[in-house]
């Protein structure tokens, strides 16, 4: 082993390269429509709009004014009014209900993928019970019998999503829990508690959270759906499903009440999709593998 | 049978069977394995892959439950060992793996996977942890200034290496286990790594269990090496006697492997043929008879016991070949 006697130094000293990160101007587009959509949304009040509810049964289906800068709908109600409503109603379900599902479905995956055995089984059997059941007829059957409200909609669509979040967490978490450095901290003596939390957590959050933001966009739609059909938020609070709704009664001679709560819930759900695929790209500490 | 290194040896392994099941199987991949290191010792253990040679040094530190068998580490029993006793008596006891780059978090910072050693052992306090890892930084050779913000996949499979002694050294251990070490890096890098070990072993008093499958690598670093075969010991000896005049077949054989640097010369004709049978369903008698040349009925019914061949040299073998 003439190779032993080599004593080269390794050069620790050279600084590694950061790879230049650029973000696009469709990224700007998306963080600006989602910051200006929530800025809206929670200052709704302070803003000078007329009420979203107030019914003006002479001006039904007003052109766009100054008065009323997006018209009326076929109820007089200010447009404008009813879509910046609606965006709260759109956000705090679409926040909300995936924070449910991220929480108790990121968990439960976590400790099924981490400690295997008959309480995995039983995770991964309960979450496949829970995805044949039929969304529709779940919400159906939750509001029937507890009433339409925001926080009901928001509970059934946190409780679809735990499965979907369980799988993610468990699919990373088993691959991660075999690595060595987790066999280095247990070698450590270090508790599962704090395994779980330092060594497994911070690198399964990051495929959770970029999981989270496709789930709020979906959440939106499904929210807008559940309205659209009448099971979402009760009448007269606004919610752009429910305005869809409403809208499409008038498609022939007004169709422009269902296109614009169509248009500005496009838009938000392209913007959370885009800035969730770039979120993930840019947090990836080594891009494409882990 | 004894294999005495030393009156009081650091590490005393006795009897140690691992099993375990796969697929309804039950995989045999330390059997009846005894075996002691003596204080600033360092063994090699070498084998084939899949011999169970991990599975031992992972056995020693209680990450794989031990069927039967003990081990005695300074005199206590690390199998009877629970919860706070094993953790505290683990501390002692640390890990380098044959992956550096995997066995770092790729999401913590070099400083923080340094001092998480002396964190989970309970040093409070903070300017003590950064001073004992900027401390073992410097001994590794890094700059500690510049590493301890960054992340691992900053730094090359070498350095990941160096991060990982560092990480072994912090609590000033006296026993190391280095599962492969080397054998994940470049041939140019390797050379640093077993210097830097050596090193580290003068500087800290530390005892080392050095696990590979490259003979040229264990000669290089052992005082004395055990060889290992489908579960079982083949052989134990002094380094170089045993270089010199191995006395099981196996290890014969896998000395005539070692390629020569030099293109006129034939490769041996000696090199055992197939792949070693399975773990789960060992041969009788001598697990190495399918494919040593000397075997005879008797290996296909005894199992060979460690015996006494040479001074400290001992070879498990119905016909060794001294």
């Amino acid at each position: 082993m003439a190779t032993l006697e080599l004593g080269l130094e390794e050069d620790v000293s050279a600084a590694p390269v950061r790879p230049a990160r650029r973000l696009g101007a469709l990224f700007r587009l998306a963080i600006g429509w989602m910051m200006l959509v929530f800025a809206v949304a929670i200052l709704a009040d302070m803003l000078p709009l007329p009420s979203p509810t107030d019914m003006d049964m002479l001006e039904k289906r007003a052109p766009f004014s100054f008065e009323h800068w997006l018209g009326t709908d076929g109820f007089g109600r200010d447009e404008l009014a009813r879509l910046v409503y609606g965006a709260r109603v759109s956000l705090v379900v679409g926040l909300c209900a995936p924070v449910i599902g991220l929480t108790i479905g990121g968990a439960l995956g976590m400790l099924a993928g981490y400690f295997r055995g008959r309480f995995e089984t039983f995770v991964v059997g309960s979450m496949d019970v829970l995805l044949a059941f039929p969304p529709l007829v779940l919400a159906l059957a939750v509001t029937a019998y507890l009433g339409q409200s925001i926080f009901n909609l928001t509970c059934i669509l946190g409780v679809l999503g735990i499965p979907a979040f369980m799988r993610v967490a468990r699919a990373a978490t088993l691959s991660l829990a075999r690595r060595e450095f987790v066999i280095a901290a247990q070698a450590l003596g270090a508790t599962h508690a704090r395994i779980l939390l330092r060594e497994l957590l911070p690198n399964v959050l990051l495929p959770l959270l970029a999981y989270f933001l496709l789930v709020v966009a979906v959440t939106i739609v499904v929210e807008s759906a559940l309205s659209f059909l009448g099971l979402g938020v009760p009448p007269p609070v606004p919610s752009w499903g429910s305005m869809i709704g409403e809208g499409r009664e008038s498609l022939d001679v007004a169709p422009r009440l269902a296109f614009i709560p169509a248009i500005a819930m496009f838009l938000t759900v392209l913007s959370f999709n885009l800035v969730g695929d770039t979120m993930r790209a840019l947090t990836d500490p080594r891009q494409g593998a882990l | 049978m004894m294999l005495q290194a030393a009156p009081d040896p650091l590490l005393r392994v006795e009897n140690l069977v691992v099993e375990y099941a796969v697929g309804g199987k039950t995989v045999h991949a330390v059997s009846d394995v005894s075996i002691e290191i003596a204080r600033g010792e360092t063994l090699g253990l070498v084998g084939e892959s899949g011999c169970g040679k991990s599975t031992l040094g992972r056995a020693v530190l209680q990450l794989r439950p031990a069927v039967s068998g003990k081990v005695l580490f300074d005199g206590h029993d690390l199998t009877t060992m629970q919860g706070e006793a094993l953790r505290r008596m683990r501390r002692r006891v640390q890990l380098i793996f044959q992956d550096p780059i995997a066995s770092l978090n790729p999401r913590r910072r070099i400083g923080d996977i340094v001092a998480e050693p002396l964190v989970i052992s309970g040093v409070k306090d903070p300017g003590r942890r950064s001073q004992l890892v900027h401390d073992v930084l410097s001994a590794v050779g890094l700059d500690p200034a510049l590493v301890i913000g960054r992340l691992p996949h900053e730094f090359s499979g070498g350095q990941c290496q160096r991060i990982c002694i560092a990480r072994a050294l912090v609590l000033n251990p006296d026993f190391v286990i280095c599962d492969e070490p080397v054998s994940a890096l470049d041939v140019s890098i390797r050379a640093q790594i077993l210097n830097l070990l050596e090193e580290m072993k003068a500087r800290y008093g530390l005892t080392l269990l050095f696990i590979a499958h490259d003979l040229a690598v264990v000669k290089a670093v052992s005082d004395r090496v055990a060889v290992m075969y489908l579960g079982r010991l083949c052989e134990v000896g002094p380094s170089e006697q045993l270089f010199a005049r191995p006395a099981h077949p196996y290890t014969a054989l896998l000395i005539d492997a070692i390629p020569v640097p030099d293109p006129d010369i034939r490769p041996a004709e000696t090199v055992p043929v197939g792949e070693p049978p399975s773990p789960i369903a060992p041969p009788s008698g001598c697990r190495f008879r399918t494919r040593c040349p000397r075997a005879d009925a008797r290996c296909a019914n005894e199992v060979p016991e460690l015996r006494a061949v040479a001074p400290g040299q001992f070879a498990a073998c119905h016909h060794p070949l001294v």
